[in-house]
């Protein structure tokens, strides 16, 4: 007598209540943004502050930064859902749990990795880049942010059920992020230098489809074993 | 079947071997770490079972365990509700992942339970007998065949526990199946109700 619902729609739901939730209570995803800006900032102060040094070290700082802040936002992926009983309800919905957990990832990618990606050329600017390396720099935070956000939900999923998981979590996936940042890093130094920043950028969607289509099918495996 | 389920260095369920037939419900009055709540989870498919297998209508349930999942419902110690929603919006996002759900059949079934809260009121303001409230009105919406209830009257008042009492008994004459695990036991119209006190029973 009643119909089920489609994947789709259960994905939309998932979006829409977790903007909602984040729409009731903006402290927990500003939160990341401004640890990303201030940390950059850092920068310029601590170092020799001529411009061509500056430049040189923008690529580094930038992605150290959006590294870190990703992995402080990942606290936020799966533990409340966690605690409350929402993931289990999630694994018992009939539906795919990978589906709706790339859902959830979705969403916490709108949250975090989005506001990060449009800060970075504002930090980049603050750290010397020229305004002609903006578009290279937003492109590649943009992919990197969500080939962060895939990685993490692997490792948010591990460190669910541990108490105090956030350094583990960062021991986790700070590693898996080496190629992100190896080549976000260097995609945004090429366009600091004005060369075209094709090739690591094709490198950088490359993970970031990776990540995609295997990330959601190891965190439903980890989260099912935090659940236990 | 005989179940046998370990957490960690404990066998929790020893060999147990239990049917539910459409229209019963089984009330688990076990004591304290007897597990019950590993029995549920481990019935829904949230604890690994050592060996046995949990049969659905016959078939083994993890061969098609999505199909398994959409006739089930479990309620555990964590209602799953968000206290920064109101109680209408944790059913629409809940339910809606199971099945297609209007705003009329959310407010009827919340007005079913006797949730007498302004509508705009967040869950995490609601007092917990009212959160189970709300938690009982999703599993009424959630239209399963098979509940598995894990203290479903906690923190209920008497009004409450004879509210649980009365949707478990419609559920119940509409052919559907639950395993309880209780302190108190519910008052079940008799014909349909079993009591167990101890897993021995099942070995």
């Amino acid at each position: 007598m009643s119909r089920p619902a489609s994947s789709l729609r259960a994905a939309s739901l998932i979006l829409q209540r977790d903007l909602t939730l984040a729409f009731r209570r903006p402290g927990e995803w500003l939160q990341p943004v401004a640890f990303f800006l201030i940390v950059t900032m850092l920068f310029p102060l601590a170092l020799d502050p001529e411009l061509s040094r500056l430049r040189a070290l923008a690529p580094g700082a930038l992605w150290v930064a959006a590294l870190l802040s990703s992995v402080l936002a990942l606290e936020f992926l799966f533990r409340e859902d966690g605690r409350d009983g929402t993931l289990e309800q999630f694994a018992l919905s009939g539906q795919s749990f990978a589906w709706l957990l790339l859902a959830k990832t979705a969403s916490h990618w709108l949250l975090t990795g989005l506001p990060l990606a449009i800060a970075a050329p504002l930090a980049a600017v603050g750290l010397g880049a020229p305004a002609s390396a903006i578009p290279g720099i937003l492109v590649a935070l943009l992919l990197g942010s969500v080939s962060l956000s895939l990685l993490g939900a692997i490792g948010a999923g591990l460190t669910l059920g541990i108490r105090r998981g956030g350094a583990l979590l960062s021991l986790l996936v700070l590693p898996l992020a080496i190629p992100t940042l190896v080549f976000g890093a260097r995609a945004t130094a090429m366009a600091i230098q004005g060369e075209p920043a094709a090739a690591p950028l094709y490198l950088l969607a490359a993970l970031t489809v990776f990540g995609i289509t295997l990330a959601p099918l190891a965190a439903a495996a980890a989260v099912r074993i935090s659940l236990e | 079947m005989g179940l046998h389920l370990w957490r960690g260095e404990r066998h929790v369920l020893n060999g147990l071997s239990l049917r539910l037939g459409a229209g019963e419900a089984l009330q688990l009055l076990w004591p304290n770490g007897a597990g019950k709540t590993s029995l549920l989870r481990g019935v829904a498919g949230l604890l690994p079972i050592e060996s046995g297998t949990v049969r659905w209508k016959g078939a083994d349930t993890s061969t098609d365990y999505a199909a398994y999942c959409s006739d089930l419902a479990y309620l555990g110690h964590d209602l799953a509700l968000k206290g920064d929603l109101t109680a209408a919006e944790n059913l629409r996002y809940s339910v809606g992942l199971r099945r297609q759900i209007d705003a009329a059949a959310i407010s009827g079934a919340l007005q079913a339970v006797g949730l007498t809260a302004p509508h705009d009121e967040l869950v995490r303001r609601l007092s917990a007998g009212q959160q189970r409230r709300v938690a009982l009105a999703r599993l009424a919406l959630w239209d399963a065949q098979l509940w598995l209830l894990d203290e479903p009257a906690a923190n209920l008042d008497a009004a409450g526990q004879a509210q649980v009492a009365e949707a478990i008994a419609a559920h119940l004459s509409r052919g559907g199946s639950a395993l309880i695990s209780t302190h108190q036991g519910l008052p079940l119209p008799a014909a349909f109700n079993r009591l167990s006190h101890s897993p021995q029973e099942f070995a």
